[in-house]
């Protein structure tokens, strides 16, 4: 056998088998402080504004006035809460990307009860009339894709994506209906205000912190700690272990993916009832696909989800009080914006694997 | 020599301290003639549906800028919040300005009225203008206000610009029954053509009041209307202007935001068609350098000027507020190279006219509707939620007449427009552009 010299490669990239804690805040922390000085400088070049201070009125987004927090905390639980319905199709690794659509079919429905059975209904059956239906309407957006996924094998990718263009038209028609002779629907039942939430220690949303609250706990067990949870997990590793073990995977994914969609459902009925009082195509306002990296980046741990949520409320905030301060386009906040998310997400590769450079001395077995 | 030294050098010491003083307490004149002193702590807040690259926007940005610069205010005395949609997020923008300190705050779309007025119920002592909104008066909420200019006027002249352009071609043998047949109907009547956003009183107002411009100069047209079902739609806005001048259409109007029609209009032109356009908002000359003639336009600087000007001194704002010709808040733009000769003398004369009210635009003896003259015209002023069926009253308003000596008493009830008649020698196409 002839002694085949390879020649060694100048950086190798390896799996890294667990960072510890501290590297971890290590890595993203340097991530951050990269991303504000490239920032910094395409601020100072582009602008010529100081960049300390443009970074102290993106602070100002979130931290200037105390009803700007509570609604840095209202959009916040919006964005997590779709996190949290993401994250078992996710970790069965079932690729929902049709939260936009299950969220704004659960708003249509609950928008459509309230209008329709408003007067009609004492308001304790109005509420649960229009929680049992946005949900069925989420659960229901997530039920269609699972189900050809499950027995046809269809791409969920697409299937899902497709359906939030569908329950888009849906909604840009029903509300041209709902509109009438107006040329803008407004605020729902507005002169009764029947169905919207009641002001809870000041806001109408704390009702919706509240119940987002609760359901990241809710999640963290059931993911972490149930017997279903654990068949997510099983199916998302592998399906043929899940197959070996008994677990009957067809269901499991149409169970996951109707609770992913009926949470989802949830959230429409929350910003309908508890936020905007009124339903339109923006309803949800891009939070479905923001929320695949909250679930992403906090590997399905809820209560990361909401740090990582913080963090992109806190960015887009920022990003519009600088727009506004400094009457900037709001591209450019925009940009500002996108680079500090870039920069984080990059870190998770330093994070995840490891880089061996040619010639060290450091053997990795 | 000495004394005099001394004098000259008191006299410009004074001279500056008085320079100085005009300059740190700039006194300054509100549309009523009250003086206004500029409050270095005065803060007004700004909504807008969309920024600077927008029409319409950009139009009330100047007019904001332009009566800021008027009245002295610093730019850091105006907050601005730009792309704010029609839904809570304007609710938020409010409340935040309210945060910030602004005692005026104004959005600049219709559809921020139902969340402006409930900020406005909560901060009872900051004012809120919703422009073109339509139900302050009736909301019973004192500091919520409204405005729009009487932009059917200018409509009204900008139609009377195109009738002179119509009744020169004519008459020259440039435009006849044997150059364009398409252009006529049975009955001899010539065609012009108007492209609509929707079908709402304020496209309804303003198409009625073009035609009846081209109508007072060329008395045998008719109009065919097209809508777009959207306010800004460079593609509907441009194949509407070609089916209507593919209809034989000559003079192409517009209430939509885009320079879409002007464009089409151009291309047309451009191919031997006999076809000009009338524009809206901004100056369409570049887009269509000889087939536009002229656009109606907004001068919002007035109305802004009143408004700052009145709440900065502590005043009260009217409810409604709406002007035209009078207070200079309307007008048309520079006149094309392509307007028929003698259009600026005879349209100064019809401004004139306007202004002092001898000339009415919708005077009832120059239109009928289903062949009769107009005696009545009851207008429901209520604000209704269409939602439910049948439809809830929201605001409850007065049922009005409108018809009053002779002619139809347009934005005097309230700013907002409310002719929906649809006279005689107009038809509206039934489906919208597609």
């Amino acid at each position: 056998m002839s002694d085949i010299k390879t020649k060694e490669p100048l950086i190798r990239i390896i799996k890294r088998d667990r960072a510890s804690f501290g590297y971890k805040v290590w890595v993203r922390a340097a991530a951050i402080i990269l991303a504000l000085i490239v920032d910094a400088v395409f601020i100072y070049s582009v602008t010529g504004l100081n960049p300390l201070a443009v970074y102290g009125v993106m602070f100002n987004g979130t931290f200037m006035t105390s009803i700007r927090f509570s609604w840095a905390m209202r959009d916040l639980v919006t964005l997590l809460c779709i996190g949290i319905a993401l994250a078992p199709a996710f970790k069965m690794r079932f690729w929902n990307i049709g939260a936009e659509g299950q969220v704004l079919m659960g708003g249509l429905a609950t928008a459509l009860v309230m209008v329709k059975c408003g007067a009609s209904l004492p308001t304790p059956v109005l509420f649960l009339v229009m929680f049992l239906t946005s949900v069925i309407a989420g659960g229901l957006w997530g039920f269609i894709p699972a189900v050809f996924k499950a027995y046809w094998n269809t791409n969920e990718t697409l299937f899902t994506l497709m359906m939030n263009y569908v329950a888009t038209s849906i909604v840009a028609c029903m509300t041209n209906i709902l509109r009438g002779k107006a040329s803008s629907l407004g605020k729902l039942n507005m002169s009764t205000q029947v169905g919207w939430f009641p002001q809870f220690l000041g806001q109408r949303y704390n009702i919706n912190i509240l119940i987002v609250v609760i359901l990241m706990f809710v999640m963290f067990f059931y993911l972490k700690y149930s017997k279903q949870g654990y068949e997510i997990t099983v199916v998302g590793e592998s399906e043929n272990t899940a197959r070996y073990a008994g677990i009957n995977v067809k269901w499991v994914t149409i169970r996951t993916m109707i609770i992913s969609g009926a949470i989802c459902g949830l959230v429409g009925f929350l910003i309908v009832a508890g936020r905007d009082q009124t339903i339109s195509t923006t309803s949800a306002g891009g939070n479905g696909f923001t929320a695949i990296i909250v679930a992403w980046l906090a590997k399905f741990n809820t209560f990361y989800m909401a740090l990582i949520s913080f963090l992109l409320i806190f960015l887009s905030k920022g990003a519009a009080e600088i727009a506004s301060a400094y009457s900037l386009n709001d591209y450019a906040a925009s940009i500002i914006e996108g680079v500090i998310l870039f920069f984080i997400l990059g870190s998770e590769f330093f994070i995840n694997y490891k880089m061996i450079f040619r010639g060290s001395k450091k053997e990795v077995h | 020599m000495k004394k005099m030294c001394k004098k000259v050098v008191s006299l410009l010491l004074a001279a500056v301290m008085v320079l100085a003083m005009t300059a740190f307490a700039s006194v300054v004149y509100a549309a009523d003639g009250d003086s206004v002193e500029v409050d270095p702590n005065f803060k007004m807040g700004v909504i807008l549906v969309g920024d600077e690259t927008e029409g319409y926007s950009a139009a009330h940005i100047a007019g904001v800028k332009e009566a800021a610069s008027e009245l002295g205010l610093d730019d850091s005395q105006i907050i601005w919040k730009y792309k704010v949609p029609e839904d809570s997020s304007c609710y938020d923008a409010a409340i935040d300005l309210v945060g910030q300190g602004c005692s005026l705050v104004i959005g600049n779309s219709y559809g921020h009225q139902t969340y402006l007025v409930q900020v406005a119920q909560e901060y009872p002592d900051v004012t809120f203008v919703s422009m073109t909104g339509d139900f302050a008066a009736i909301s019973g909420c004192e500091n919520f206000k409204n405005a729009f200019t009487n932009i059917y006027e200018s409509r009204y002249v900008s139609g009377v610009v195109a009738g002179l352009k119509l009744k020169e071609i004519m008459d020259d043998g440039t435009l006849t029954a044997d150059t364009q047949p398409d252009s006529f109907d049975a009955d001899g009547n010539v065609k012009i053509g108007y492209v609509g956003a929707f079908s709402y009183a304020e496209v309804v107002s303003g198409y009625t009041a073009f035609y009846l411009g081209v109508k007072s100069v060329v008395p045998n047209t008719v109009m065919e209307v097209k809508y777009t079902n959207s306010w800004f739609d460079i593609d509907k806005e441009g194949a509407a202007a070609e089916a209507l001048i593919a209809n034989g259409c000559v003079i192409i109007g517009q209430h939509a935001d885009s320079t879409g029609a002007p464009a089409a209009t151009q291309k047309l032109h451009d191919d031997g068609k006999i076809c000009y356009s009338v524009g809206y908002n901004i100056d369409m000359l570049e887009t269509a350098p000889t087939a536009a003639l002229t656009s109606a336009t907004n001068n919002w600087a007035v109305y802004y000027k009143h408004a700052i000007a009145t709440v900065m001194g502590g005043g009260d704002l009217e409810q409604d507020w709406s002007a035209g010709y009078n207070d200079d808040a309307v007008g048309i733009t520079e006149l094309g190279e392509s307007c028929a000769e003698g259009t600026a003398d005879y349209v100064a004369d019809v401004e004139s006219k306007l202004k002092d009210g001898s000339l009415q635009v919708f005077d009832t003896s120059t239109f009928t509707v289903g062949g009769e003259e107009v005696t009545s015209a009851p207008v429901d002023l209520s604000f209704m939620d269409y939602t439910t069926d049948p439809a809830t009253v929201v605001y409850q308003g007065e049922t009005v007449e409108a018809i009053e000596d002779g002619h139809f008493a347009e934005s005097t009830f309230r700013s907002a427009p409310y002719f929906t008649l649809r006279i005689d020698g107009i038809t509206e196409d039934a489906d919208a552009v597609e």
